[in-house]
């Protein structure tokens, strides 16, 4: 009893002589979040990003109506009891839209991520530990990939590709991958020359081992960070491409295609467009927030 | 100088890769530009006829080299949507975009540069904070939503701005074409009511394009100034007494500029991104709008080649970037 209460104790946490690597990591992370918690800004981020995804997940119990079900003869309501954002173009609920869009965006962040860090990972690491032509071909490659302006290069993805929510997300995937390979590339190259890699290529352990096993994990802290700081551009990238009909289509309550299909009634109906606006807006900046705070506590250079 | 060298000598290869994948990009189209030209209901001859014509029965590496030699001799096909060569398209459409985001880019230093340096010298202030947020927000609008408030609030409920387009239908056609951008001409060719009315359709479109790049341009500028206020030549100049807008912008800014003009350079090249949605809010005829256009008649080559173009300006502003970086800065020199 005593142990475990001393195991959670701040004296603990704050301990100056840590016991343990374990003990010294603990302490390292909470001193983190100390320091994260300190950031008023940072702390609003990671609330809304917290509410903004137990919202989406809880859509079905928070939303009084069907987000796809039609009413015509109560279309383009304004905001009221009965519709808390109003109604669409359709007499769809706008509020009941604007969390199921918060699915569709949140998991094409997700997807994006899930695809992009391994990518830019396993080029990246690849690329700094073996040098030479196999680091030149695959940094040529990665500047091929940084020449387009991302949104320009995802749009003539997704038409050779079809629109639709698949499309956007490998679009947005195959063009924002090039940072992380760099960013995995710089750390490869520090760690590669020393010792411990040495000492387990001298146990006779193979590359795909050592890159595995012993660089990619000290590599993926740095792209958590980048990651979070990417969230928002995933956002806005995936958001513009539905607006510009290449993304989600409709009748899928997504954010950027919401704005799109009810364009038109922005100077009569304002709030038909410009709600999904502000969400957009929010989980942008959100993410924005998060990631700023993260850098301050993670990389001390910045700041 | 070699370094220099060298990354003059990589842009013909990145040159060459944004090429394959705009060429394989083009292959991997779910149209088939047989059908396009031939009709649906096309014989079996006169598809294999156009087919020939075409060149598509050829494998795709011979394939890539009649493209290949269509480009250096210009030839970026003809677009389907407005039936000229894709090249004519883009040369008409492309000063629009040019206007657009220099505008944009001015508006964008003018106002980001001096906030950031201010944030900097006063670091952890109320004036600090407010910039960061108000740039973190510029960072995270989408440019189509800031740009649809914009029109509704200026044009729609307070009507002091125009609406969408270059210039009013009234106008369209006055001015002949020099250079392209609307309001340098009409002032070359002495129309002042042309040119006050081009103006004016400028100022929304490149005040949401300028927000957007600023919010960049006053990060940057407020990370370097921090780095900079911090050297030990600056602790020099303020024993010497020295007044603080001196030491500020003489010594700190002094010390920055070379990094900034990177900076800068990147900012302008990332306005082309911008530019596409921002031209489709505001119906401004520039390369977005001929782009985003092009998208949803599934004009192939037309989209192909200006994303060709625009990777291709894109990666000049980079190179030059990279350059002023290089040449400018002894320390890198």
């Amino acid at each position: 009893m005593t142990a475990l209460s001393s195991f959670l104790s701040r004296d603990w946490l704050l301990s100056e002589t840590p016991s343990s690597r374990t003990h010294a990591a603990w302490v390292r992370r909470y001193r983190g979040w100390l320091q994260f918690r300190g950031n008023g800004l940072a702390m609003v981020g990671l609330i809304t990003v917290i509410v903004m995804i137990v919202a989406s997940l809880a859509a079905p119990l928070l939303a009084f109506q069907d987000p796809s079900t039609q009413d015509l003869a109560g279309r383009l309501a304004p905001p009221s009891a009965a519709h808390w954002f109003g109604t669409d173009e359709l007499g769809r609920d706008i509020y009941a839209r604007i969390l199921y869009g918060g699915r569709v965006t949140l998991g094409m962040v997700v997807a994006v991520v899930l695809l992009v860090a391994p990518i830019g990972l396993a080029i990246g690491c690849v690329a700094g530990y073996f040098g030479g032509i196999v680091d030149r071909a695959l940094m040529r490659l990665t500047d091929v990939f940084l020449a387009f302006p991302r949104l320009v290069l995802a749009l003539a993805f997704v038409a050779a590709l079809k629109p639709g929510i698949t499309s956007a997300v490998i679009a947005i995937a195959l063009t924002a991958w090039p940072p992380y390979a760099r960013l995995a590339r710089a750390e490869t190259l520090t760690v590669r020359n020393t010792d411990y890699v040495a000492a387990v290529r001298l146990t006779g352990a193979r590359s795909g081992r050592i890159i595995l096993r012993h660089i990619v994990p000290l590599c993926v802290s740095s792209v958590i960070v980048r990651v979070t700081l990417d969230m928002s551009g995933i956002i806005l990238t995936a958001a513009a491409l539905g607006f510009l009909g290449m993304g989600a289509q409709p009748p899928m309550p997504e954010w950027g295609t919401m704005i799109a299909s009810s364009r038109a009634y922005i100077l009569d109906q304002w709030w038909v467009p410009t709600i999904p606006g502000i969400a957009i807006f929010v989980a942008s900046l959100a993410f924005n927030l998060l990631g700023d705070g993260m850098r301050d506590v993670l990389d001390p250079r910045q700041r | 100088m070699r370094q220099t060298l060298a990354s003059v000598a990589s842009v013909p290869l990145t040159l060459f890769g944004l090429i394959l994948v705009t060429f394989l990009i083009g292959r991997a189209m779910p149209i088939d530009p047989v059908i396009a030209i031939a009709g649906d209901h096309a014989p079996p001859d006169v598809i294999a006829r156009v087919r020939t014509e075409l060149g598509l029965d050829k494998p795709l590496p011979v394939q890539f080299a009649i493209y290949m030699g269509q480009l250096l001799h210009g030839n970026l096909g003809n677009s389907v949507m407005t039936s000229h060569p894709v090249t004519e398209d883009i040369a008409r459409f492309f000063p629009a975009t040019l206007e657009l985001a220099t505008v944009a880019i001015i508006i964008a230093i003018l106002v980001g540069v001096p906030l950031g340096v201010i944030a900097a010298w006063r670091q952890g202030s109320r004036f600090d904070h407010v910039v960061r947020v108000v740039s973190l927000a510029g960072q995270s609008v989408p440019v189509f939503v800031l740009g649809l408030v914009c029109l509704l609030v200026f044009y729609a409920k307070l009507g002091i701005a125009p609406g969408t387009g270059q210039i009013d239908v009234a106008y369209e056609g006055m001015v002949p074409p020099i250079t392209g951008m609307l309001v340098l001409d009409a002032a070359l060719e002495g129309d002042w009511d042309s040119f006050w009315n081009a103006g004016s359709h400028l100022v929304l479109p490149s005040l949401v394009l300028a927000y957007f790049s600023m919010a960049y341009i006053t990060r940057m500028t407020r990370a370097f100034m921090i780095e900079s206020l911090a050297g030990e030549y600056i602790v020099t100049a303020r024993a010497k007494g020295l007044s603080a807008t001196r030491i500020l912008w003489r010594h700190a800014f002094g010390n920055i500029a070379v990094r900034l003009v990177t900076v800068l350079a990147l900012a302008y090249a990332g306005l082309l991104e911008g530019a596409v949605i921002t031209e489709t809010v505001f119906s401004w005829p520039g390369i977005g709008l001929y782009l985003t256009g092009s998208l949803l008649n599934a004009d192939m080559n037309a989209v192909l080649g200006a994303t060709l173009v625009i990777g291709l300006v894109y990666l000049v502003l980079n190179l030059l970037a990279d350059l002023a970086y290089r040449l400018l800065d002894p320390r890198v020199r």
